[in-house]
């Protein structure tokens, strides 16, 4: 049974963060762990583009070791980019031991909607599982519900489950992380 | 299953390369990249990618020039220029120079993924194309003709020859020895092969059904006529009609069938508007049509219109020496068909196979074959896994003599040389078998 640490940066609802990491527990059968991590946000704040550089911070967060945890997913709530792209929601070193994922671009606001916390904490969830889905070695998937389905825009993520779909359920489950 | 598309990034900024490079793994792409142009045709020298991402502006050689130097050596190559300082010049020289799409950095996640759908889509396409051209080449191979034999190289030659032309053929031969396998040889070849291949079988159908069939009907034309329907000559339209048993046609469907095809114009069952069609006529019969004609049960007229070319196909009998490469072709399609391991067959039934007679011809032997992979135990065909137990004789047996002795050794064989149970299926005594033991010089097969 894995172990996975939530790491969260900057200002989150006590409420989101135990949700997601509930979400996590059930849908990994894992241990997970919530910490608060410090950083100084603004070494990787790119002024031109008023966002937050994604490739940097997944470095960074992947410099912090936790003996007792095998993946460790970055949580922020800042508008990340990586250079060649205008915006990520989230991004994970592919069979790795880290991703990050945001909850910035999540929330109905963004775009012009009246806020809904049930949306946004049902958004999170979604995306950060299928960020620690990646570091488990799982690919986009071409199945509209499965949780590992790529998504560009918050509507697609709307319209995937927070659960894997069959094949990468099976997948899952030969990880050597998963086996007994 | 679709194969793994391949992407080869080239940017001389390392945060770009790292964020495409992650990006298209998490999709499941086969990803390279490389920091300059120079580099990026070194690997393509050794390697072969289906997408090249590359930047224009970069030390050195830049990306324009890159994308010539590809292009010139593989023109089907895929490339895709990207760019911070966009200008429309730019942009509409990259696309002279065959990339296959322009895009600004940095890209809106969705704009990358369509683009990179879009391009994954021809690519497929491009590979079922080159799949289709093969399957197309491999019917021109007539892969399905199988022998070595000179009768075969003769039926080869002429198949060739025929397949040129324009002309009527007639295919000949025994039941069972692939009369349409070389009409689709004939058709495969020649320079209709890109349209229709139809199939009739006289024989299979009454007269009234025959002439709907062939020339199609109107809606009403008859009780249960619900619909117009296109004949068989229609739809053989710039391709080829292939009439199995044509001997068996009536005399009143001999004198339809004649005008068609002196006119190549008919008109569907219950119809008054003429319809043309431009189509070549194959047939095939195993009976003998000039000894018909001579009998007046076949029209002269039309024997003379449809015999331009007769081509004989030879019993199996005849061509002994092609069974080993039928058999080795049929154990093939067999064991892949049934998705078994490639088996073989052991040398005492492949030289049993040589002595059978086939009257079904080809078609008899592929049965066995089929047969035997189902039955025997996967690995190799043996005596007991064919089906010869009623099998008289080999074609060489041209006294008594030499009836005898394949059939007292074709006995001997089936009870694995047990004195006793071969006697008393031949019904003599023990001593008479052993003389015909001596007589023959008969010994088993493994010895």
């Amino acid at each position: 049974m894995p172990n996975i640490t939530l790491i969260s940066f900057g200002y989150f609802e006590k409420d989101i963060l135990e949700k997601t990491a509930e979400a996590v527990v059930n849908e990994f059968h894992a241990s997970v762990n919530l910490r608060d991590g410090h950083l100084d946000l603004s070494e990787f704040f790119d002024p031109n583009r008023r966002q937050y550089n994604g490739n940097s911070l997944l470095k960074q967060v992947d410099s912090i070791s936790f003996p007792d945890s095998s993946k460790t997913l970055g949580l922020f709530n800042v508008d990340l980019y990586i250079p060649i792209l205008t915006f990520i929601f989230g991004q994970a070193f592919l069979n790795g031991r880290t991703g990050i994922a945001s909850l910035y671009r999540l929330s109905n606001e963004r775009y012009g909607m009246t806020g809904d916390n049930e949306f946004l904490v049902d958004r999170f969830k979604k995306e950060v599982i299928h960020e620690l889905g990646h570091t488990f070695g799982l690919i986009h998937c071409h199945n509209s519900t499965c949780v590992m389905r790529s998504g560009t825009y918050v509507e697609d993520i709307d319209q995937k489950n927070q659960q894997f779909c069959i094949s990468c359920r099976a997948q899952l489950d030969l990880h050597p992380d998963f086996q007994i | 299953m679709a194969r793994k598309i391949s992407i080869l990034i080239v940017d001389d900024e390392e945060s770009v390369r790292d964020s495409l490079y992650n990006w298209f793994l998490e999709d499941g792409f086969r990803v390279e990249c490389a920091e300059n142009a120079k580099k990026a045709l070194t690997i393509l020298e050794s390697d072969q990618f289906d997408i090249i991402l590359a930047d224009i502006k970069m030390p050195g050689m830049d990306g324009l020039e890159m994308l010539r130097r590809i292009k010139s050596l593989k023109p089907e190559a895929i490339v895709i220029v990207m760019t911070a300082f966009a200008t429309v010049d730019t942009a509409v020289k990259a696309l002279k120079d065959g990339a296959y799409d322009y895009v600004t950095k940095p890209f809106d996640p969705d704009d990358l993924t369509h683009l990179i759908r879009n391009a994954t889509k021809q690519i497929s396409l491009v590979d079922e194309n080159e799949t289709l051209k093969k399957k197309v080449v491999s019917l021109e191979n007539v892969e399905d003709l199988i022998g070595n034999s000179e009768a075969m190289k003769d039926l080869l030659r002429e198949v060739e020859s025929v397949a040129q032309t324009n002309s009527s053929v007639i295919i000949t031969g025994e039941s069972g020895t692939g009369k349409e396998l070389v009409a689709r040889a004939i058709h495969a070849n020649s320079p209709r092969k890109f349209f229709p291949f139809v199939s009739v079988h006289c024989g299979a159908l009454t007269e009234s059904l025959l002439e709907s069939e062939l020339f199609g009907h109107e809606k009403g034309a008859f009780t249960g006529a619900m619909y117009n329907r296109k004949g068989r000559f229609e739809m053989a339209d710039s391709g080829s009609i292939f009439l199995d048993e044509i001997a068996t046609i009536s005399t009143k469907m001999q004198v339809e069938l004649l005008r068609v095809l002196e006119s190549k114009t008919f008109m569907r069952v219950g119809g008054n508007k003429e319809i043309s069609s431009d189509f070549r006529v194959i047939c095939a019969t195993n009976k003998d049509l000039k000894s018909m004609v001579e009998k007046g049960t076949f029209r002269e007229d039309l024997f003379y219109r449809l015999n331009v070319v007769n081509i004989h196909i030879p019993p199996l009998r005849d061509r002994i020496s092609d069974i080993p490469l039928l058999v080795d072709y049929f154990i093939k399609k067999y064991c892949t068909s049934m998705n078994k391991p490639p088996a073989s067959i052991d040398q005492a039934a492949l030289k049993r196979l040589q002595e059978f007679n086939y009257p079904g011809n080809i078609r008899e032997l592929e049965n066995m074959i089929e047969r035997a992979i189902v039955v025997g135990d996967g690995k190799k065909i043996s005596l007991k896994d064919l089906p010869l137990e009623k099998t008289i004789v080999s074609s060489s047996a041209e006294s008594l003599d030499d009836f005898e002795k394949a059939f007292v050794l074709q006995i001997l064989n089936k009870y694995s040389w047990n004195i006793s149970r071969t006697a008393k299926a031949l019904k003599v005594d023990r001593v008479t078998l052993y003389h015909k033991i001596k007589k023959y010089d008969l010994k088993p097969e493994n010895q």
